[in-house]
């Protein structure tokens, strides 16, 4: 387990919260202490209420889950916010004194982490001396150099106090539809510092006596664009925690506070073993390597940003070596990532050791029971300077997740790897989508409202194939497991954007024995508005999943928009209309239905910027697929048939990528010859050999390229930048390629802009601030 | 814990396993036994003799040879790739698309990445053909050597004795 807290002085001590009298900070420090002595939580070697008195153990941990489940579903009807009340982008949990999470809902449980690094913030910055934690109190923190994901995740924190003692915490989070940054939009483009990137609140206390302070209303609501679904998403928030808090008062009522108390450290040396016996039981020990990377196209001139120094092409590198230990444990290192940037796509240590538990839940720890004991059975090493721990305090975190999920997936295609291996194939994952593309925008709205969006759509892409059955089709996202596309009359209602079409993407999930789910596409006409931009945010010229065991990575994206449509006019003449089934990108179906002055914009720059869109404007949101799962010349011929008749798959590339023999009779029904499809397949495979080149060969005309800096210089900035952090990872690069001794790359030589490659300063430089440190870097 | 017959796993191997059984694999607690199932199915669908100990890939195993009792890599079809410590890839051949050209034979035009920042790297058997792996990094990487297992300490969890050559 990975323990790096910072030991601080107590500084001012008020009267102790606790009946040991200890302040918070030292009651932390000592469960650390003796969690490192003895490798289980708080030195827990025995779970001594568990197992004198099983039943009552369990009745603590159902009622509290299915409080935290049932408050979650009852607060959410509160929220006005498609995001929060359509696809359930909320969460609630519950943590021990420490800000140990104990249990959390179902929702963003990402956030098992980020609240608990807030109520460890406030613990080690002393926060109960000054400005005090009393019952009745409310906390609200998005600040991302505390831990939070990105600033549109607010989460409202309530401390729970029994007879004067402090007993624990709870928190609740909703994802705001927009927190008044440069960009309009939760997860916006644009800014390039945590300067533009939208209001940030440092674990501030907003409420007292169970009633949000009035300077806390005045000033936040005016900071955001849209105030009615910021007042509404706090009161979910508040209105949650509070029926938790009174779930945990009843509990102590009824159990005791001594089994209570028990229960709440028992849990997650629980939660711990729970994770430990998962990685033995499924896992294979060893090592595992994998690696991701994300396209940061900020050259192209749709790319507004305020500072050149912004304006470059970029990569992000994410190397991963997961070592599964013979006693079960892991540890995740990410030695060789490449640094931060200069977009809003930097993450912070605890949105990424939390984050992976969203993905885990679904095959390692497939259980109720999340909370912080998977972390203690979990060492993570994330280096200081890169893009996941950031060593300058100016970096903005609005998409973190674009870079996040991009890095998980690699890591659940790798650690299926171990499932495979022992035979656990219904477990297996080829990955994920990079849940893209996020349509957002703003400006004046249907109603005559300033207004922001972003549409949430997104929460339902093609998912991953598994190693026994395709992946399912616009289903799910990463950061959700509970995926839903939303309505489209909600969507409607939320946005002056009316539906075309609303239909599957065609060949966007990766080919293979099984392939990724296939994503969808819908076509939305600007409709209403007054002032209006809307911008693109997703993967494009690279895409961030590769498929599994000869599986195909999903499709890249590409972006479609068009202006000056003449749409209008088609309407009120009859003629015909654009209604989204962008089948081919490359036969341009849409542009056969506008006008002949429509400006069109069909290209790979799916990283863009605010760009205005008058009534009738067209935007295309392409939801990506999954990748897919095993070669794809051993798919059932029955499997690409249906696909043919589904308009999942191209007939060219069933014929080309699955070597199906097909024909189509005159109603249009695809149809696949069986003996002619098995000789086609023996002829593909004679010519993989014939056109293959022995790897070594192939290697001495790489490293060749290597020696002449023969590469984009996209490319040559993120081995710079890696090489530049990790000597390991020079070292291993040259070691491996055999380059000479003297061969080197450095980011000077490349003639762009390097701001913050040599200069930075941390957020712990400045004054009285003690950062949470809960990761080896 | 659920225990599932060689037939059932021979079926979740073939993916034709019915849901309701599927469903109980994925939500029970792991059956210890599927790992000798799964090796006995496994060593029923290839025409040679080395002892299959472990699946890297639907065609690619690492298995223990009855000559000598090495551990190797090897393809469904036969083909021996080495020792199972050397990365295998470095024993295949591999196509590289790295020009706009052969993307557009897997993926439409604009679905395929910009290969001035992606490329991707098919790995194939010598012998048969089949695609083992699909590699989609930048121009440059280095072969990534997915999986090195440790053998021993695997063992040890089956409670089975290990290869000798482990």
């Amino acid at each position: 387990m990975t323990i790096q807290e910072k030991i601080n002085g107590a500084g001012t001590r008020p009267a102790s919260l606790l009946p040991s009298g200890l302040t918070l900070n030292d009651h932390r420090n000592l469960i650390l202490k003796r969690t490192e002595e003895t490798g289980h939580y708080n030195g827990l070697e025995t779970l001594e209420f568990k197992e004198s008195d099983p039943i009552g153990y369990e009745r603590i941990f159902s009622k509290l889950r299915a409080g935290l489940v049932n408050s979650r579903e009852v607060a959410k009807k509160i929220a006005a916010s498609p995001i929060v009340e359509q696809e359930g982008e909320l969460c609630f949990t519950l943590y021990n004194v420490a800000g140990d999470c104990i249990a959390t809902s179902t929702g963003i449980i990402i956030h098992v982490g980020t609240m608990g690094a807030a109520i460890k913030y406030m613990i080690q910055n002393n926060w109960e001396a000054n400005p005090g934690i009393n019952p009745g109190d409310m906390f609200t923190n998005n600040d991302c150099q505390i831990g939070n994901v990105h600033p549109c995740d607010i989460a409202t924190i309530v401390p729970i106090f029994h007879e004067g003692n402090l007993i624990g915490w709870v928190g609740g989070v909703t994802h705001v539809i927009d927190v008044g940054a440069v960009g309009p939009g939760s997860m916006s483009n644009g800014q390039i510092q945590r300067f533009g990137d939208g209001v940030q609140i440092t674990c501030r206390k907003t409420g007292v006596n169970d009633t949000p302070l009035r300077d806390w209303l005045h000033e936040s609501q005016r900071n955001v664009r849209t105030p009615n679904y910021w007042i509404l998403d706090e009161k979910t928030r508040i209105a949650g925690c509070h029926m938790i808090r009174d779930l945990v008062e009843e509990t102590v009522r009824e159990e005791g506070m001594e089994a209570y108390e028990k229960f709440a450290t028992e849990v997650i040396e629980d939660g711990r073993r729970g994770l430990v016996s998962r990685i033995r039981a499924m896992t294979i020990p060893g090592k595992i390597k994998t690696v991701a990377f994300v396209d940061v196209p900020y050259a192209h001139e749709d790319v507004a940003v305020p500072s050149p120094f912004a304006k470059v092409d970029t990569i992000m590198h994410a190397p991963c070596e997961i070592t599964v230990k013979p006693d079960a444990t892991w540890r995740l290192d990410f030695e060789g990532c490449s640094r931060w940037g200069w977009h809003t796509y930097n993450a912070n240590p605890v949105a990424f050791t939390s984050g992976i538990w969203v993905m885990m839940t679904q095959s390692l720890v497939p259980t109720e029971r999340i909370n912080d004991g998977a972390r203690y059975a979990t060492e993570f090493r994330l280096p200081k300077g890169t893009w996941t721990n950031p060593d300058d305090r100016r970096t903005a975190h609005a998409d973190a997740w674009h870079f996040l999920v991009s890095s998980w997936s690699s890591l659940w295609r790798g650690i299926s790897r171990t499932y495979f291996g022992r035979g656990y194939l219904e477990e297996v994952n080829a990955g994920n989508s990079n849940p893209c593309n996020w349509l957002q925008g703003g400006g004046i709205n249907q109603e005559g409202e300033i207004h922001a969006v972003n549409s949430f759509e997104t929460a339902a892409c093609g998912t991953g194939a598994c190693a026994v059955k395709d992946g399912l089709n616009h289903a799910a996202a990463i950061w959700n497991p509970e995926g839903d596309m939303g309505d489209i009359e909600i969507w409607e209602l939320a946005e002056p954007l009316l539906y075309m079409g609303r239909t599957i993407k065609t060949n966007t999930g990766g080919y293979g024995k099984y392939r990724g789910g296939l994503g969808f596409e819908t076509l939305r006409m600007v409709w209403g508005s007054a002032d209006w931009t809307m911008f693109f945010m997703g993967n494009g010229y690279m895409n961030s999943d590769w498929g599994l065991m000869g599986g195909y990575p999903a499709a890249t994206g590409y972006r479609f928009e068009a202006h000056n449509t003449g749409l209008l006019e088609r309407i009120q003449e009859g003629k015909s209309l654009p209604l989204g089934k962008d089948r081919d990108p490359g036969q341009c179906e849409l542009e056969k239905h506008l006008g002949p002055d429509a400006l069109v914009k069909r290209d790979k720059q799916c990283i863009t910027t605010e760009a205005i869109f008058e009534n009738g404007d067209l935007y295309l949101n392409y939801l990506r697929g999954g990748p897919g799962f095993g070669d794809p010349l051993d798919r059932a011929i029955a499997d690409v048939e249906n696909d043919l008749n589904q308009n999942f798959v191209l007939p060219e590339f069933a014929e080309k990528v699955y070597g199906v023999v097909i024909s189509q009779d005159k109603d249009g029904t695809w149809t696949v010859d069986g003996q002619k499809t098995i000789a086609q397949r023996g002829a593909i495979r004679k010519a993989r050999i014939a056109r293959g080149k022995p790897t070594r060969q192939w290697m001495e005309s790489e490293r060749q390229r290597i020696i002449d800096k023969d590469a984009s210089v996209q490319v040559q900035q993120m081995f710079a930048s890696s090489f530049h952090l990790s000597e390991r990872f020079l070292n291993e690069f040259k070691t491996f390629w055999d380059l000479p001794a003297s061969w080197e790359l450095k980011e000077e030589e490349l003639g762009i802009p390097m701001f913050g490659a040599k200069h930075h300063m941390d957020l712990s430089e400045l004054p009285d601030v003690h950062p949470v440190i809960m990761t080896e870097q | 814990m659920s225990n599932f017959t060689k037939k059932q796993v021979s079926d979740l191997v073939k993916g034709s396993l019915d849901w309701d059984t599927l469903h109980m694999m994925l939500s029970m607690p792991k059956d210890k036994e599927r790992y000798a199932n799964y090796m006995s199915v496994l060593q029923d669908q290839v025409s040679w003799d080395d002892k299959i100990i472990m699946a890297f890939g639907p065609h690619l195993y690492l298995a223990e040879t009855t000559a000598d009792k090495t551990l190797v890599t090897k393809c469904s079809c036969g083909h021996d790739f080495g020792d199972y410590r050397t990365n295998w890839k470095l024993n295949a051949l591999v196509y590289v698309r790295d020009d706009e050209e052969k993307m557009q034979e897997v993926y439409p035009k604009l679905m395929a990445p910009d290969t001035n920042w992606q490329v991707y790297r098919e790995y194939y058997c010598p012998t048969c053909g089949v695609m083992h792996d699909i590699e989609a990094p930048t121009p440059w990487y280095p072969v990534i050597h997915d999986f090195q297992p440790d053998i021993p300490a695997l063992f040890d969890w089956l409670d089975l004795p290990a290869p000798v050559n482990a």
